[in-house]
């Protein structure tokens, strides 16, 4: 599986980069959350990739029965995830507040620091 | 002996309180604390005069070895005694010299600081506490010279110093970087007695390094430019750093080094070859010049020149010569380089041109300017000749380009007595010369410097034994590096340095008198200079440096995002790639089984969605795929044992996807900016990076170095934290902190979203 994920999170980066290079400023954003799942999949797949061993400790017991799948890589994601969120909504309206001033969906009309 | 070094920077601290406190008799006040070091080093002269030495030292950094360790040996101790010594008068001369200048408090800081500085400098026995007051003084020594900070060129010529000198100061950290390797040791004491230092094959690299750093410092040819320049300091400045110690810091660490790394024949050739040029040059500019302070600082030149030689040479009798032409430099030039300052500030005259006969006006100051430049010319009965014999007596002696080094310094001889002349006759006798200011005498703390430093130059001209047996004869043991015993002497027969010493005095005098004639002989040598010399060389390694800085923003620095990311990308792919090369990395065996037909499906609609995401011309439905592809890399959490993350993905896939869809619907549709051409470039890149992070991850995923430190929070979370859902326990016991930020992080963006939606509004509104 993690052979497969490889070819996957790889996929994605090449599509979030692309988006990042283009000169419109949806794009760019397109490209960020693109970048922020493959990232995400790329720490998910290095913390090892288990079907139904969820991170649970079962009632009445210390510790889980067996082993279970890496807790800490799933709370490092679940952080990123409401991060990235913030920072896309931030941007969101950076952006149209930017199209308001400059009229134009396009970095290379924003070269000036004063707009 | 940590306190008295570091006495300087304490006082220097509280110096422009105390400067305002005592008013106008500031200077006697802060001169108190050089006169109690004068003190506090004469002290010593007992312990080393018999050649030995008195180690100190203190911890500083003791995790990487690094002491704070201070070698008191003659040498050393004489360096501490003109440092502090002049710097008594100096400091006692600033006081009235600066009265009217508004920042004297500024200048007390300074010139404090820099006296710790370069006592440290000369104390010091670990080569980075060296080098680090090495770099205090050039630094004092910039503040110094742009101390008039509204003149342009006074902060022109100070920058100058400065590249200059720490130009040099970085290829010297390297050299005593290297010379510690070969030697073992960061401690001097221990380097110089070790063996096999010249053998090394670093020896030549090293001593370049440390050479380059010496002569930009102690301004040998061809970085000798920056010292006139930096006469735009206050005299007093001029005096202390630029004439009597900071400029002869190169000359102490190469006689320091001088047991270590001389006596080899790559050593006495470019070291007395570059010190009899210097010599040379110095000289003669000197006496091509009229301004003041420029003669004096040619004259320097010389010295610097001449001392430079002499260690060279680096016979018994060159460094006899050397540490005795040392003491007597000091005390003339400081002498005269004070009387410089009397001129300009008693008479208003800065060139020579605009004075003379000034006797009358000024009749103590004349008598001391006298002895010193009789000092200066190296007659007799004064300490400057017997440091003049010596000299020539050592270049005619000299083991190698004995002939060459002869020329030099008899030309230099005949010339030292036209630029004597220039000092000590000119101003003072001859015809009365209309001055800017009416002349009258100095303030007697203005005079006792120059009163001081030249009858001392008088005094050990008569009774040598006075400076010899206390302390030239342990600095010529210790820059010798074997026992040397000089007996110096006014008086040594006639010889051949004598039959030089009066014919150079006779052709100087007769020189003096065509002096006008002289000058005007070498002005086709200006435009030359101009042209081709040194300086314009620095000119031109500025404004390149400038302009490659210029270049390099515009290409770098452009200001389009697209730009930094392909340099950014660029650069990790070649250098990911040359890793892996170089590492021979391997991606091990391809292999999907196990895998399950959903998941094949989920992944092919994410690659699917992600594709079209990228390649649709509808905003719509581009923002519609990126939903598409959230939601499958939800599907992917759920599967794999992360539900949490899995519903966590979701609802935020949706609010973006929401997000996106309201705004966007406000924005234009979607443009084609970028040609056909700069599209398949960003692809091809974009494919590359993509790649790259594939085999990446086909690399590493079954390389585990470390235990995963999971374990600790599946083991704990019960125990510890009271919780069954072992991410939430993290999330809200174990990495509470992280959590923490990120609610920040959050608020920050609700807040930063909030206000410009209010921005907006009130926008709207005007």
């Amino acid at each position: 599986m993690e052979t497969l994920m490889a070819f996957a999170v790889g996929g994605l980066y090449a599509a979030a980069i692309y988006m990042m290079l283009r000169r419109s400023i949806v794009k760019l954003v397109i490209g960020l959350v693109l970048l922020s799942n493959a990232a995400n999949l790329l720490i998910f797949t290095a913390a090892g990739m288990d079907r139904g061993l969820p991170p649970l400790i079962p009632e009445g017991m210390l510790v889980p029965d067996g082993p279970v799948a890496d807790p800490l890589a799933q709370a490092l994601i679940l952080t990123a995830i409401v991060i990235g969120f913030g920072v896309l909504a931030f941007a969101v309206v950076l952006i149209h507040r930017a199209y308001e001033v400059v009229r134009a969906d396009d970095m290379d009309q924003m070269k000036d620091t004063d707009t | 002996m940590l306190f008295a070094v570091l006495s300087g920077f304490l006082i220097a601290a509280i110096a422009p309180w105390l400067h305002r406190l005592s008013g106008r008799h500031s200077g006697w006040l802060l001169a108190l604390l050089p006169g109690a070091l004068f003190v506090y080093f004469l002290g010593f002269i007992p312990e080393v005069s018999d050649g030995s030495a008195v180690r100190l030292v203190y911890p500083w950094v003791p995790g990487l070895d690094i002491q704070l360790s201070f070698l008191v040996d003659g040498l050393s101790l004489l360096f501490a005694l003109l440092i502090s010594g002049i710097g008594f008068f100096i400091v006692a001369y600033a006081g009235r010299y600066l009265e009217k200048h508004r920042d004297l408090g500024r200048f007390y800081v300074l010139i404090l600081s820099f006296m710790a500085s370069m006592l440290g400098l000369v104390l010091a026995d670990n080569l980075i506490a060296l080098f680090v007051f090495w770099e205090l003084t050039s630094i004092t020594s910039y503040l110094l010279i742009g101390y008039n900070h509204e003149d342009k060129s006074a902060r022109q010529s100070a920058l100058q110093g400065l590249f200059v000198t720490v130009g040099g100061g970085l290829a010297l950290l390297t050299g005593f970087i290297m010379l510690a390797i070969v030697g073992g040791s960061y401690e001097l004491s221990e380097i110089l007695a070790s063996d096999g230092l010249q053998e090394h094959a670093w020896y030549l690299p090293m001593l370049l390094l440390i050479l380059a750093g010496a002569f930009t410092k102690s301004a040998q040819v061809p970085f000798h430019f920056w010292l006139p320049n930096a006469m735009a300091a206050p005299t007093p400045v001029s005096a202390y750093l630029h004439s009597a110690t900071m400029v002869k810091a190169g000359v102490y660490l190469l006689a320091r080094l001088n047991p270590g790394l001389g006596g080899t024949e790559t050593w006495l050739l470019i070291l007395s070859l570059f010190g009899g040029l210097t010599m040379l040059t110095g000289v003669f500019l000197s006496a091509r010049s009229t301004g003041v302070k420029k003669v004096l600082a040619y004259s320097t030149v010389m010295a610097l020149g001449t001392l430079v030689m002499l260690i060279g040479v680096g016979t018994e009798t060159a460094i006899i010569a050397a540490v005795t032409f040392l003491l007597a430099h000091s005390l003339y030039k400081g002498a005269l380089f004070l009387i410089a300052g009397i001129l300009d500030h008693e008479a208003g005259c800065k060139d020579f041109l605009q004075t003379g006969g000034l006797r009358r006006a000024l009749p103590v100051t004349t008598f001391f300017a006298a002895i010193a430049a009789l000092s200066l010319g190296g007659v007799l009965p004064l300490f400057g000749f017997i440091a003049k014999e010596l000299m020539l007596e050592a270049v005619l002696e000299a083991p190698r380009v004995a002939g060459i080094l002869t020329a030099f310094a008899v030309l230099t001889a005949i010339l030292g007595v036209l630029v004597a002349a220039i000092v000590g006759i000119k101003p003072w006798f001859g015809p009365r010369v209309e001055t800017p200011k009416t002349p009258h005498e100095a303030p007697p703390a203005m005079l006792a410097g120059p009163a001081v430093l030249a009858s001392l130059g008088l005094i050990f001209g008569l009774a040598p034994w006075l400076a010899e047996g206390g302390i030239l004869a342990a600095a010529a043991t210790v820059v010798y590096g074997a026992p040397l015993t000089p007996k110096l002497a006014l008086w040594h027969g006639i010889n051949a340095p004598l039959m030089i010493s009066i014919a150079g005095l006779v052709l100087g005098l007769l020189l003096y008198t065509q002096w006008a004639r002289f000058r005007a002989a070498f002005t086709w040598l200006d435009p030359l200079a101009r042209q081709i010399g040194p300086e314009r060389q620095y000119e031109r390694i500025m404004a390149a440096m400038v302009a490659s800085a210029d270049w390099q923003t515009r290409v770098l620095q452009n200001g389009y995002l697209r730009y930094y990311l392909l340099v950014i990308l660029i650069t990790t792919l070649l250098m990911v790639g040359i890793t892996a090369q170089i590492y021979d990395i391997s991606i091990g065996e391809l292999s999907f089984s196990g895998v399950q037909l959903q998941e094949w499906a989920i992944l092919g609609i994410m690659l699917a969605a992600a594709f079209v995401a990228v390649t649709f011309r509808s905003r719509l439905g581009a923002v519609a795929s990126l939903g598409a592809v959230g939601f499958a890399v939800a599907l992917i959490y759920v599967l794999f044992s992360a539900a949490d993350v899995g519903i966590t993905q979701v609802l935020v896939e949706t609010l973006t996807v929401l997000l996106l869809v309201l705004v966007l619907f406000r924005l234009p549709g979607f443009l084609n900016l970028s040609s056909r051409l700069v599209r398949i470039r960003d692809a091809i890149v974009a494919l590359s990076v993509g790649g790259m992070m594939t085999l990446l991850m086909l690399s590493t995923t079954h390389t585990r170095l470390y235990d995963s430190i999971s374990s600790y929070f599946v083991q704990e979370s019960v125990p510890l934290g009271y919780g069954r859902n072992i991410v939430n326990v993290i999330l809200v016991d174990f990495r509470a902190l992280d959590t923490l930020g990120e609610i920040f992080v959050l608020a920050l963006a609700a807040v930063g979203v909030y206000a410009m939606i209010k921005l907006r509004a009130e926008d709207s509104r005007k």
